[in-house]
């Protein structure tokens, strides 16, 4: 064991920092749920590409640094320090992209990969349906192959950045005789395809970051399928693991927002001591959102050596979201009557970003498995009890 | 950065843990209940033999010459079993104080605690009480801001009753003739690491603690059938179960930091131990309070062991500093203007 960075390591840190410094805007972006907000987003993905830091993971043939996933973690701690914009083409880049490169073909790869990086094309998910939440293998949403096209009909919904983005990746059911995961197949989809409607669905800050997706016989060239017919479900895991597991949420946001919550408690520290339980939850936040930085670098470390990710990484994805939804709450405390204030409302002084953050919370707990689906793997899977 | 174990680290930790499963089961540690001094000598002559009474010991003085990391995988099997011997507070705490102690002091008696021979105890005023000093050969206390040295003859010791019947706890009064052995910054220094790396003891067994009442329990809901399943099936009671191993995974991390720290001598190794102390014993507090609700009546009672593993939990807690003590120094640090927190400053 050794806890210190290597002189390369902190060469790397240093690089990322002073780059950062030169070209993060100086006033932050509108929301990417937003028309205009999504282009200052995309101009962003671009501008970070052409530094070669926008998917420090990737190989270097394809955009990227080839970086191992300790130095992903010193590029997200800088990145969250720098207040750099969020990455509007998360769904790509984190998720797709790494199963592009474990199931992709050569052509999907090169085709595929190259434009995700630019933030050309930016990727919206569709996984779930109506009638398919928890219950994914539940997916009703049809494709039906002819010639070398696949005829896709049904509903997505929850489909995080699906109004203004160019493609969408999911599963559906190619086999209309089949069951549950069986005879589902993973296709990559170009949004603009005649036959699709997409309905924006407000969230709970009145903007529209998901949509519902309609698919009236549209048509697919079969050359958008990943991986092979009938095996879209363990395709979907993978992306699935990736999202729960390291790559989504690294600690560095995290312990950033504890950092401000430190701040906004020491700041208000008068007023918020009247109730005492408040600094014991900004510690409790400080300590569990080092905890998450620890053990995320604990893994990742593992992971360099050739250890295996396990059901235990669904324990990620519950504390970081409670983690999350906690640290606000604590601020929403501190704020008062304040806290419910709009950033730009006349009284709102010293908000910050505070009820945006709060709101976003609220989503953590259900997107990307909900917490009970997890609860339900990890006793399962990792302690081994019964079904 | 490599945060991982060596081979080498991980092959001793299940070899350790392979003869505690066998040696120190539920049976031993209730007949060690019933003697006099709840202490078995046999099982103190075969940690010796296995080297674990002078793995932190230097190699001139007959131990294997490791260091707090080297051990904390183990002190986690300690937690596993429940040991009831103070084979943690001897390799964390009473070893390297006398190591650090130096002198006569250490070549006398570091010796005989790697052979077994001899136990020394350590008594700090930040616990109540000292643990086993009825079987201590040398007694180190605590007394304002030196430490000193008593041998069995220069102290009278009442035995104070704990909640778990393994711990042995007595308040100690010295009678006279007790050498001083340090004072002034020397004696204060040597105090907080000797506290550090007994909160870090505590964090370790809390893990291994926590892992153990899972592992009773899984097995219980998995064997235990209402309406005509097992009660393990159960959403409810497998949440109560995903609840705990949660904080567990998650406290992992800051204990081997914490050890980390401590062999290194790092400056925030107070910092990172009582941070490992707080989440670990949270961990295993919630452990014993899930883990008995699972259990249903059969957890109350006296016969099933989930008590031997609970109660001690209960003890670790507060003891080695208690909640209040950590937060206090964790709050003393985030709280104060200019404390570097938030992203990358964890390890630097």
């Amino acid at each position: 064991m050794d806890l210190s960075f290597t002189e390369q390591q902190q060469a790397f840190r240093a690089e990322v920092c002073s780059w950062l410094a030169a070209h993060v805007p100086t006033s932050p972006l509108q929301s990417f749920d937003t028309a205009e907000g999504f282009a200052q987003h995309r101009a962003w993905e671009a501008m970070l590409n052409k530094g070669r830091w926008g998917m420090v993971t990737w190989p270097q043939e394809l955009g990227g640094r080839g970086c191992n996933l300790i130095e992903w973690l010193i590029f997200e701690e800088e990145y969250y320090k720098a207040r750099a914009p969020l990455r509007v083409n998360q769904n790509g880049i984190f998720l797709l992209g790494p199963t592009l490169m474990e199931y992709g073909t050569t052509e999907q790869k090169a085709r595929i990969l190259p434009k995700m990086a630019t933030g050309e094309e930016v990727w919206a998910q569709g996984w779930s349906e109506p009638n398919a939440g928890s219950d994914m293998a539940a997916i009703r949403s049809s494709a039906k192959l002819e010639g070398d096209k696949y005829i896709i009909n049904g509903q997505k919904t929850w489909s995080t950045r699906a109004v203004w983005a160019d493609w969408c990746f999911g599963m559906f059911r190619t086999d209309p005789q089949s069951s549950r995961h069986h005879g589902l197949t993973f296709i990559l989809v170009p949004l603009r395809s005649p036959g699709i409607t997409v309905r924006p669905i407000p969230q709970l800050d009145g903007l529209p970051g998901f949509a519902e997706i309609f698919f009236d016989n549209v048509e697919v060239d079969a050359s958008n399928r990943l991986g092979d017919e009938g095996a879209g479900w363990s395709v979907a895991m993978a992306t699935a693991g990736f999202e729960r597991g390291l790559m989504l949420r690294s600690p560095a946001r995290f312990q950033e927002t504890a950092r401000r919550l430190v701040d906004l408690y020491t700041a208000n520290r008068e007023s918020a001591d009247r109730d005492p339980s408040i600094r014991d939850a900004v510690l409790r936040a400080y300590l569990d959102a080092e905890s998450y930085c620890l053990t995320t670098y604990q893994t990742a470390c593992r992971l360099n050596k050739g250890g295996k990710i396990g059901a235990e990484s669904s324990t990620n994805k519950i504390f970081w979201s409670e983690l999350d939804q906690a640290m606000h709450a604590t601020a929403m405390s501190i704020l008062g009557a304040r806290a419910e204030l709009l950033p730009h409302a006349p009284a709102a002084l010293g908000v910050g970003t505070w009820l945006d953050g709060w709101l976003f919370s609220q989503s953590g707990p259900i997107y990307a498995g909900t917490n009970e689906v997890q609860r339900n793997i990890i006793a399962e899977r990792m302690l081994g009890m019964p079904r | 950065m490599d945060f991982t174990f060596t081979d080498d680290q991980l092959l001793f930790r299940d070899s350790v843990r392979e003869f505690f499963v066998n040696e120190v089961t539920p049976e031993r540690i209730r007949t060690s209940w019933e003697t006099e001094t709840g202490r078995d000598p046999a099982l103190w002559s075969q940690l010796a033999e296995l080297g674990l009474t002078g793995m932190t010991v230097p190699e001139r003085f007959g131990g294997l010459g490791m260091t707090e990391l080297d051990f904390v995988l183990l002190a986690q099997e300690c937690g596993y079993v429940a040991l009831p011997e103070p084979l943690v507070h001897t390799a964390l705490v009473a070893v390297p104080l006398l190591r650090d102690l130096g002198g006569e002091l250490a070549a006398q008696w570091l010796p005989r605690i790697a052979s077994g021979e001899a136990k020394v105890l350590i008594g700090l005023e930040q616990n109540l009480l000292v643990e086993d000093a009825h079987v201590a050969d040398l007694l180190l206390l605590q007394r304002g801001e030196s430490v000193i040295a008593a041998t069995p003859d220069q102290v009278s010791l009442q035995h104070n009753e704990s909640v778990d019947p393994s711990r042995r706890l007595f308040s100690v009064e010295v009678q006279g003739g007790a050498a001083e052995v340090a004072t002034g910054a020397q004696a204060a220094a040597l105090l907080t690491d000797a506290l550090n790396r007994g909160a870090l003891g505590c964090a370790a067994q809390a893990l291994g603690l926590a892992q153990r009442m899972i592992d009773v329990s899984v097995k219980y809901t998995g064997e235990r059938q209402q309406f005509g399943k097992p009660i393990g099936s159960f959403q409810a009671v497998k949440h109560h179960m995903a609840n705990v191993a949660v904080r567990l995974e998650y406290a992992k991390a800051p204990t081997h930091r914490a050890a980390y720290a401590v062999a290194a001598g790092q400056e925030i190794a107070s910092h990172a131990v009582s941070h490992a102390k707080l989440v670990a014993c949270e961990a295993a507090n919630l452990a014993a309070k899930n883990c008995h609700q699972v259990h249903g009546a059969m957890g109350y009672t006296w016969e099933v062991d989930l008590h031997i593993f609970m109660k001690k939990a209960w003890a670790l807690a507060n003891t080695w500093g208690d909640a209040g003590f950590h937060k206090q120094r964790i709050g003393d640090q985030i709280f104060t203007k200019g404390t570097a927190l938030g992203a990358g400053a964890t390890f630097a």
